[in-house]
């Protein structure tokens, strides 16, 4: 009997192929959709962290407390140690350290005569370290405009505004006026190699960047670092992992009677990102919910429909003596078939489209003027654990259900009223 | 009383039927009384809408009574529940219908073969079977034809070996010979008189087509939801 059914599902396109088509499209659609609406929203998070404030850092408790200021008098001494600690601890995460300043930079002339001068904000990275890949990370490489990046130390980058603005050559050599860890007045000259352009006002007005061991140098802060950034292995924000982590890192290691002991917060950590994660997971919870609501009513009608074009099918089969249950359970069983492999199919489908998108991404050519680093050039899907599953909602649960609703107009109407359907 | 004496094997006492209509009823069938006994070759005629399909929708059980009661093969079917009168239905009765109703995705082999994929019998007791059927109704040749192949003819007689293949002891016809030409109507009858007379299976035809009342052993009048005449032919 069971083969005798499989056999006419088969047979029947437009029982099988058919709905199975709808169904696998509807689900590799709604897959896609989640995984596209998860990766662009979160990538704004993602580029915060990136150029920020990591997904993690670890500061000293005072520069935490005050780091809308970017006191660098309150760095984290030690820098060398803790990293050691952190890699030990946490040895799939990467950590980089950055220090940011505020300063001015003073140009001279040929007889060494201020020429003009601008406040700056430095930011100084592991630019010389291959290794930390923190030029990709804060996608400077997109950003430069003219010259070149450093390639040794003394060399620094300036936003291409204040370069105009004050008149700098490439390869001038400029003097940076600034305060050192400790609090004296300090000068150092650095050799300009490159401009670079943020499409940001605040950064594009001043912006200096230069390796850490230069600034260290220059600030006066050997082994120490304002912050040490870290950052998952999956290149996405773990809420629930980084709330976790600091928790026991504080726990072991910051005392709340020692402002200069480290303290590690996470991105929900400033209001603000918190704020900005929960709005994007409201907006991927929404689009995705509205997207499968739409997929489901589609999907919910082809159950339907599926349904009711076989009345005159199904009152045969009453009058030949086939139980109603039996005939309602062979079509749901046959919906649950068809509503399980579209949405298999569906879910590999927009996986692969997902995972296409997530790698690759879909690149923005910007133009070098308006480039806007601040903002990500590349957008990428991201596939999360929900991602596997969120097409069996339209793809298993609405089918069967709209089929399961149609089958139900066989026990309420009377077997010889099916057949008037069918005329 | 039935035609040849023996025990009634379809009994109808003071059977009403009522349809909603808008916000009243209407009557289709009106104080039915009717016994049919083993073997009849019977048939209800009468104008379109006298209630021909209504009453064999309630021997058939895929409709109970509005008032009264049918009786069929000893039991009352308004009193069973779906899966009982499915059963009844399963073992003991077969349809043929104006339509064929022919299920289009299986072979004409599957269709008649479904009956007793029901009734959970033997493969090769099924497949004897199914061969038989196929061998009374002239259409072996046809076996894996899809019933789209077919002429209108071939489709009835399909549909006439579905119904006879787990030889029921009631065959309910309703204008099997509707959209049948002169040719296959007389060939078709034929085929079930003589399955009529082989096997002793009760025919009970619904039907306006002088082509079978000619046929019919007994005809049974019906006007406006009313037995006009019962009309026994002798033979
Ligand atoms: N399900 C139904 N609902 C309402 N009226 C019906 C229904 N079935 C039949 N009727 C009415 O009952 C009368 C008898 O119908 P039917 O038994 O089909 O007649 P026949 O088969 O003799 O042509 C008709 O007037 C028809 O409109
Ligand atoms: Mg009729």
């Amino acid at each position: 009997m069971i083969r005798f059914l499989i056999k006419g599902l088969l047979r029947d396109r437009q029982r099988s192929l058919l709905p199975l088509l709808v169904v696998s499209i509807g689900v590799m659609l709604t897959v896609f959709m989640h995984a596209w609406v998860t990766g662009v929203l979160g990538d704004g998070i993602e580029f915060k962290a990136r150029f920020e404030t990591g997904h993690v850092n670890v500061t000293t408790r005072a520069y935490a407390e005050n780091a809308g200021q970017i006191p660098i008098d309150l760095s984290l001494e030690g820098a060398g140690e803790m990293l050691e600690i952190l890699h030990s601890e946490y040895p799939d995460m990467t950590w980089v350290e950055r220090t940011r300043f505020g300063g001015l930079i003073d140009v001279p002339d040929e007889s060494g005569e201020t020429l003009s001068q601008g406040p700056v904000t430095g930011i100084a990275i592991e630019l010389l370290n291959e290794n930390s890949h923190e030029k990709e990370r804060m996608n400077l490489t997109d950003a430069l405009v003219r010259g070149h990046f450093p390639d040794e130390p003394g060399e620094i980058l300036i936003s291409d505004n204040l370069f105009e603005k004050l008149g700098i050559s490439l390869g001038q050599e400029v003097t940076l006026i600034t305060t050192s860890m400790y609090g004296s007045m300090v000068f150092h000259n650095f050799r300009i190699s490159g401009t670079l352009s943020f499409g940001m006002g605040a950064l594009d007005k001043g912006t200096v960047i230069m390796d850490l061991e230069d600034a260290r140098l220059a600030l006066d802060m050997q082994d120490a670092t304002a912050e040490i950034l870290g950052f998952f292995a999956s290149e996405y924000f773990e809420p629930e992992t980084a709330k976790a982590m600091c928790q026991a890192f504080n726990e072991k290691y910051s005392y709340p009677e020692d402002k200069f002991s480290p303290l590690m917060q996470n991105m929900r950590s400033y209001p603000q990102i918190a704020n900005l994660i929960d709005y994007a997971g409201l907006m991927t919870f929404i689009i995705s919910a509205i997207f499968i609501l739409v997929m489901s009513i589609v999907l919910w009608n082809t159950g339907l429909i599926s349904g009711l074009r076989r009345y005159g099918e199904m009152g045969v089969r009453l009058a030949i003596g086939e139980s109603k249950g039996h005939v309602y359970r062979s079509l749901i069983s046959e919906s649950v078939a068809i509503g399980l492999a579209g949405s298999v199919a569906g879910t590999l489908a927009g996986l692969l489209c997902a995972y296409i998108l997530q790698e690759k991404g879909l690149h923005f050519d910007v133009n070098m003027d308006t480039a806007a680093v601040m903002m990500p050039s590349t957008l990428r899907a991201h596939i999360t654990p929900v991602t596997y599953c969120i097409g069996f909602i339209p793809g298993l649960l609405s089918t069967v259900l709209g089929t399961m609703l149609s089958g139900i107009g066989i026990y309420k109407r009377k077997t010889a009223e099916l057949f008037k359907e069918l005329e | 009383m039935t035609n040849n004496g023996n025990q009634a094997i379809i009994a109808l006492e003071h059977v009403v039927k009522r349809f909603p209509s808008g916000r009243t009823w209407f009557t289709a069938l009106k104080d039915i009384n009717l016994t049919l006994g083993r073997g009849e070759f019977a048939g209800l005629v009468g104008p379109s809408g006298s209630g021909k399909t209504t009453l064999l929708n309630l021997i058939g059980s895929l409709d109970s009574p509005s008032e009264g009661r049918v009786d069929v093969l000893g039991r009352e079917v308004g009193k069973m529940n779906a899966r009982e009168s499915a059963t009844m239905r399963k073992k003991h009765l077969g349809f043929i219908f104006q339509t064929y109703n022919l299920i289009p995705v299986y072979t004409v082999y599957e269709n008649v073969e479904f009956p007793l994929l029901l009734l959970k019998e033997k493969a090769d007791k099924r497949r004897k079977a199914v061969l038989e059927a196929l061998e009374w109704l002239g259409i072996e040749s046809k076996a894996k034809s899809k019933p789209t192949q077919l002429s209108g003819g071939e489709c009835q007689r399909v549909a006439i070996a579905r119904a006879m293949v787990k030889k029921p002891e009631i065959v309910l016809a309703d204008e099997p010979t509707a959209n049948l030409d002169a040719e296959n109507s007389h060939h078709i009858l034929q085929t079930m008189e003589q399955l009529n007379r082989e096997l002793g299976t009760t025919f009970l035809f619904a039907t306006h087509d002088e082509k079978v009342i000619k046929y019919l052993k007994r005809k049974i009048r019906l006007f406006d939801g009313k037995v006009a005449s019962d009309e026994i032919i002798q033979s």
